[in-house]
């Protein structure tokens, strides 16, 4: 350790600290554009010149290390001169039009100035003008007002992974561009609105829509994927004005993904169902809460009599709240059903009788960054978990070996050490192969390299993601993970899907006792269906089967925040609030619960679910419903040790059945990022992006020769009853007789599984 | 004492053929280098004997730079041969590579051996492209006679040296912009520490020295450091390239010892054009205050020397100015230089830069106010000793020696709105 | 996108680097890009990016940031002249006159029938054959008097 004094403070560091690191954690502030903790030292901005004892020139506070015995004073003569001096320098270009700027009000350079600027400039030639470019639906450039910080710029490279932002041109014509105004395409490009110090990068859904005063800050959880990213909602008027990032090291650091950051936009969507409503003789109409939950509980109430509880099913969102979850399953088993079940996506159940506890993570975020080596079976990484693709990215760059087992090769912006990209059908047995090479038989070249791989590492894992928990043959391909991990002394875990996978399963938002799985209602449909924010038609691996089932039905109760296709199926529409409405828990994938409160009153005449469903129970007359807050709920729903119940070992006894192979074309139905939950896909500026825009039937070029396609050409895909006409589209790293065509979005809704077998014809 | 190191050859025909070098004693010292296996320490101490201090102008002591390089590094290391000449005033790098290639190609050699350099690259001016390619053919040469690459000499050492051109950015020149420029992104100095030779090239420990420098390597190494000091005077060892350039009757390079009156030097050079009166030297490239003609025909050309006048003798690039030069317009163009060639990384030099030139440019444009010079000078104190890289201090520093000695034309101007002259 | 000969020497100047260091040629293939096709459109820097395997955006700040590279389209002849201190004290701006009056068009124009480009200079590090000019980035003219821009006009076909 080093003693230092800075300000006359005495402070104790470690080695390789820097002075601004040191200041900081001393309450020392110390004024900086360039410099931030999680991107490298640029020292450009030159804004934190400090002077130090024995030098005679003032130093970078940010790119200068302590070393023993090291006076610093920052605010001394010397200090404040050239600090004042870089502060002129950064104004005379930039315009001093703060009223008519977005960043007005949360500007670095504007809080900066005030300290270290003077009345007037001495600077009377002409600005400098820097073009505006337009990189696309996320982000607003006002390009004169960079002061060429190269956050952005470091941030795509360092954190991002992909170079997107440069600094063109030289001296003053430097300026901050993507390339011939490319859009900018990383999944975390928002992030630079946030790194960018001064109103050059701005949201642009957020663009003049208010100032940062007029709106109030609340903490929240995202909804989405299944990291749990801390989030500070700013709301006015009870509206959802923005959503910015809440520091959190374990979890989202001081980043969010794109689509934690812009969903907002879904919640004010036209879409919002704000009054329950009741089909009437074909028709829909408006109608009172009263009566809208007087028909649901007297029609429950009379399928329940006439045909049996077990006619009674409820399928729930994993993005719901633990809370509702727990109501529901407790709604559903108060009438004596236990048909419940929240894994819409999951086509095999078969490890189900062999499940010990919640399965998750298997350990923390944080220890992500640690790994020395991980494989990853079935997941598109970047789009499905950018945050946590982003940790594993970091890693690599430290040295980590990342593997992979998986249907599709997209570009993880990191080196792979080893990768068996195969058919979806192919991969328990590319599976099997690793297991064989940790067990000494005999096994192809990559599989050995992978175990080699597991097996160096120190810290090292086997992860399941998105893709394998939506695979036909889960179960197996569970198994073999499992046995790869014991067998390669590595922690084994489950990237969760959505923001309360794990939570659905605390709140027994599972089937029990003989109850029906999410496969099951819909293999042997129920005359009733309650559901809770589910979007059957996009939300479920077999959309054809899943509306097949609920029109059929005699009664489905649909709890939404939007209306979607509900109209088509449901009998009675029961308004909830979103995230931002209610109060509620969400358990991330590492097992940590997380609660929020409402940050606005609810829209219309939306309420809270779990306050439907507590009023549900009560006009069933089931006793155990009267709960006055959600916390009571809680309470309830989360009894014990947590991590006790968290668990992704089957039990021994548990043999895994295999499922049905494919023949012929297999598809590859990833779910696309921002249409994977109901917020999302009414989020109109990621909509706009390309990540989001209208699937293609993807195949290689031996594929596509076979099927007598061409790239660009319009085919028809078919599965079961359903067929859509899309376009053809090439890419050689997918395996052969394989149909990338991602889920989630409008125009494949009439298609079947999202791994089944799928038929390509030539359009017309 | 002229032409004693390094242009020692370039009367012959096509001096710049190995055949040709190699009649007057080229590559002996990478040969006695090589069949006496020679010590590295050893080298580096008749490199610190000769006080060889660096000819790209900051005069810092070669042998002590050598000494830096870690020995005991496992890894790869790199010899870097600076030859991206650019500033106004410099040329003699441009002579030793178009005359004189194989002696800079020796000097790399032992180098590379005294260091442990994996390979070496010189980094060449992309504006003087003849010497580039003749570079290119000199290597060639050299690789083709088993002086170069693998298994050199038959002594069992392997080292390459490749060219690497520049393509317009004086920033260049400075060492680390050097080395992001071969690591192909856009030339912006590097925060140090650290220095090269921990972190330098790819991230490796590399050594960085001007052509003029290595060029001088083979004679210390042949004839000792003690006879190379000799030639010139004590802390200002050796011969040195002088490069004249401006109103001179015969500009060009002079090769001569250190320490030699500027005189003399102006006499080799030709004398003042048309017999006109000296009104200012530059004496080491455009970076350094100017000095004025009666001060300077008492100074000899060695680093105290011009130091103690207040100036640099920097690269040894003089320029010569004659009485009919007006002061104001010769510091808009060198403002203007500064401005066009900052690499627009910190904020001082990037935005300091244009504002120099734009006041300087409006005073020589007749649009000066009185204020004006009080502001340059705190505009160019602002930048100084505020900047990554030293661009910014060779921005300021002819502002400040222009007015320091010259304010009165500067006065004249923004008062008669026309030059004094 | 680029000639086989082109694409020749990227590779000859790739393998002056180690291995996986080939963003180390990214001037060079740029300016044998530029050389086979006059100047450097954005595909071009593009191409060359893909080719190196570097970022496109990476590439085009090395294209911009020195300025020896041509990102519009130039004449047949690009003669860019050094008005730097040293080449002003020894007659530049004479010689600038006269090319400009010559040829009709000021620095950074291009002459109608396509055949010349005059640009500005900074120092080209040739300050003793002050003042000097330099046609297409390769062939420097030394001691530029008018008679001397003449002749050289005369030499360009």
């Amino acid at each position: 350790m080093l003693n230092i004094e800075i300000d006359g403070k005495q402070l104790t560091v470690e080695p390789g600290t820097s002075i601004i690191d040191a200041a900081d954690a001393a309450g020392i502030y110390i004024p900086r554009f360039c410099y931030h903790k999680k991107l490298s030292v640029a020292a450009n901005c030159r804004m934190c010149l400090v002077q130090v004892e024995k030098v005679p020139k003032p130093l970078p506070a940010c790119a200068t290390l302590v070393t023993d015995g090291m006076k610093v004073m920052t605010r001394s003569e010397i200090a404040i001169k050239a600090q004042k001096a870089v502060m002129e320098f950064l104004l005379i270009n930039h315009p001093l039009d703060c009223p008519i700027c977005d960043q007005g009000g949360e500007c670095d350079l504007q809080d900066l100035a005030v300290g270290y600027g003077t009345g007037a400039s001495r600077y009377t030639e002409e600005k400098r003008v820097v073009f505006n470019k337009n990189i696309g639906p996320l982000i607003t450039t006002d390009m004169t007002r960079c002061i060429n910080c190269t956050r952005c710029v470091r941030f795509g490279q360092e954190i991002g992974g992909m170079m997107e932002m440069g600094q063109t041109g030289r001296g003053e014509h430097a300026e901050i561009t993507t390339f011939v105004e490319r859009s900018i395409n990383s999944e975390l490009s928002g992030n630079i609105i946030d790194l960018c110090p001064v109103g050059a990068l701005t949201s642009k859904p957020f663009r003049y829509s208010a100032r940062a005063w007029e709106l109030t800050a609340r903490p929240s959880v995202s909804p989405h994927d299944g990291l749990g990213a801390n989030l500070t909602v700013q709301t006015r008027s009870n509206q959802v004005m923005r959503v910015l990032p809440r520091d959190n090291e374990d979890i989202n650091e001081c980043w969010l993904s794109d689509k934690d950051r812009f969903a907002y936009e879904g919640l004010n969507s036209a879409d919002r169902l704000q009054h329950p409503m009741i089909k009437r003789d074909g028709a829909w109409h408006e109608c009172s809460w009263q009566e809208a939950l007087d028909f649901a509980a007297t029609q429950l109430k009379r399928i329940r009599d006439e045909q049996g509880e077990e006619q009674i099913a409820a399928l729930a969102s994993p993005h719901a709240t633990l809370e509702e979850l727990y109501l529901l399953q407790k709604l559903v088993r108060g009438i004596g059903s236990n048909n419940i079940d929240h894994r819409l996506r999951q086509p095999d159940f078969s490890a189900d009788a062999g499940l010990q506890g919640a399965p998750w993570l298997g350990m923390s975020i944080a220890d992500l960054s640690q790994l020395n080596s991980v494989l990853v079976v079935g997941s598109t990484l970047r789009a499905d978990h950018p945050l946590i693709a982003m940790r594993l990215r970091q890693a690599a760059k430290r040295g980590a070996q990342l593997n992979l087992i998986n249907p599709v090769d997209d570009d993880l912006l990191c080196p792979v050490a080893n990768k068996s990209i195969v058919a979806p059908d192919a991969m328990v047995a590319a599976l099997d192969q690793v297991r064989r090479a940790l067990a000494g038989e005999s096994a192809d070249v990559t599989a050995q390299a992978i175990a080699a791989s597991l097996k160096g590492g120190e810290r090292k894992a086997v992860l399941l993601g998105n893709l394998a928990q939506h695979h036909p043959r889960y179960a197996e391909l569970h198994a073999l993970a499992q046995q790869i991990a014991e067998l390669a002394g590595a922690q084994f875990g489950f990237l969760g899907e959505a923001s309360n996978s794990v939570g659905a399963y605390l709140a027994g938002a599972v089937p029990s006792d003989g109850g029906m799985n999410a496969a099951q209602m819909l293999d042997d449909p129920r005359r009733a269906y309650i559901l809770l924010g589910v979007e059957a038609e996009l939300d479920s691996y077999n959309p054809g089967k899943t509306l097949a089932a609920l029109q059929a039905a005699q009664l489905v109760v649909s709890l939404c925040a939007y209306k979607g296709k509900a109209p088509d199926y449901a009998h009675v529409l029961l308004p909830v609030a979103p995230f931002t409405e209610t109060s509620g828990t969400f358990v991330n994938t590492e097992g940590r619960a997380q609660s929020f409160n409402a940050v606005v009153k609810p829209l219309g005449e939306a309420r809270p679910a779990w306050k439907v469903l507590r009023v549900l129970g009560n006009l069933m007359e089931l006793a155990g419903f009267d709960y006055d807050s959600s916390e009571q709920v809680q309470a309830e729903a989360l009894t014990g040790d947590l991590s006790a119940k968290l668990n992704n070992r089957l039990k021994a006894s548990a043999t895994a059945t295999a499922g049905l192979s494919v023949n012929g074309l297999q598809r590859i139905g990833e779910v696309s990022a921002y249409h994977a939950d109901a917020i999302v896909r009414r989020a109109a500026s990621l909509q706009k992006t390309a990540a989001a825009a209208i699937p293609g039937a993807w195949m290689n070029g031996e594929t596509l020769a076979k099927v007598g396609a061409t790239e660009g050409m319009d085919i028809t895909v078919r599965q079961g009853e359903g067929h859509a006409v899309l376009k053809a589209m090439r890419d050689d790293r997918l395996p052969a007789s394989c149909v990338r065509l991602a889920a989630g979005h409008p125009a494949t809704t009439m298609l079947g599984g999202l791994m089944d077998e799928i038929v390509v014809e030539r359009a017309g | 004492m002229a032409n004693e190191v390094i242009f020692h050859s370039i009367h012959l025909p096509e001096s710049w053929k190995l055949e040709n070098y190699l009649k007057v004693g080229g590559y002996d010292a990478l040969k006695k280098v090589l069949a006496e296996k020679m010590a590295p320490d050893a080298i580096i101490e008749q490199v610190k004997a000769s006080v060889l201090r660096g000819r790209g102008g900051a005069g810092f002591p070669t042998g002590l730079k050598w000494s830096f390089m870690p020995k005991n590094y496992s890894g790869d290391k790199y010899l870097v041969c600076n030859s991206d000449e650019g500033e106004p005033g410099t040329f003699k790098d441009r002579d030793i590579i178009r005359l004189n290639p194989h002696q800079l190609i020796e000097g790399m050699i032992i180098g590379g051996y005294t260091l442990g350099a994996k390979a070496g690259y010189n980094y060449i001016h992309g504006e003087i492209w003849e010497c580039y390619e003749r570079f290119e053919a000199a290597l060639d040469e050299a690789r083709a006679a088993g002086l170069l690459g693998k298994n050199i000499l038959g002594s069992g050492w392997d080292f390459d040296i490749h060219a690497h051109h520049g393509y317009g950015a004086y920033v260049c020149g400075e060492e680390t912009a050097l080395l992001e420029s071969i690591e192909g992104k856009k030339g912006q100095p590097r925060f140090k520490p650290p220095f090269p030779a921990s972190f330098g090239l790819y991230g490796k420990p590399t050594t960085i020295n001007n052509t003029e420098t290595l060029a001088s390597i083979p004679y210390i190494v042949k004839h000792g450091g003690q006879k190379f000091l000799e030639l010139g005077i004590p802390n200002n060892g050796g011969t040195k390239i002088f490069s004249v350039s401006g109103h001179v009757n015969n500009p060009g390079n002079f090769e001569i010892g250190m320490g030699t009156p500027f005189s003399e030097l102006l006499k080799m050079a030709g004398g003042v054009k048309n017999g006109r009166k000296l009104k200012a030297v530059i004496p080491g490239g455009s970076s350094v205050p100017v000095v004025p003609g009666e001060i300077m025909m008492d100074l000899t050309m060695d680093y105290d020397s011009i130091a103690k006048a207040g100036s640099y003798l920097g690269a040894g690039s003089v320029i010569v100015m004659d009485d009919t030069v007006c002061m104001v317009k010769a510091l808009e163009r060198l403002s203007y230089f500064y401005f066009e060639e900052s690499c627009g990384q910190c904020t001082p030099c990037r935005e300091g830069t244009g504002w120099l030139y734009r006041v300087i440019h409006r005073i020589e444009h007749g649009l000066g106010k009185p204020e004006d010079l009080d502001l340059l000078e705190s505009v160019a104190g602002n930048i100084m000793g505020r900047t990554i890289c030293a661009l910014g201090d060779a921005a300021a520093m002819p502002v400040q020696g222009m007015l320091k000695h010259y304010r009165n034309e500067f006065e004249y101007h923004i008062q008669h709105k026309k030059c004094m002259v | 996108m680029l000639s086989t000969e082109s694409l020749k020497k990227i590779d000859r100047e790739i393998a002056k680097y180690p291995a996986g260091q080939q963003q180390s040629a990214v001037m060079s293939a740029l300016r044998i890009a530029q050389d086979e096709k006059g100047w450097l459109a954005p595909e071009t820097i593009e191409f060359v990016a893909e080719y190196l395997g570097m970022a496109p955006i990476a590439a085009h700040e090395v294209a911009t940031f020195y300025n020896m590279y041509n990102l519009q389209p130039v004449g047949k002849y690009k003669i860019t002249v050094c008005t730097n201190l040293p080449c002003t004290l020894m007659g530049a701006e004479s010689a600038v006159e006269h090319l400009k009056r010559k040829l009709g068009i000021g620095f950074g124009e291009t002459t109608p029938d396509g055949k010349f480009t005059l640009k500005e200079g900074e120092c080209f590090g040739s300050c003793g054959d002050g003042p000097v000019a330099l046609v297409n980035n390769v062939r420097l003219c030394a001691k530029l008097t008018p008679d001397e821009a003449d002749r050289i006009l005369a030499g360009l076909e």
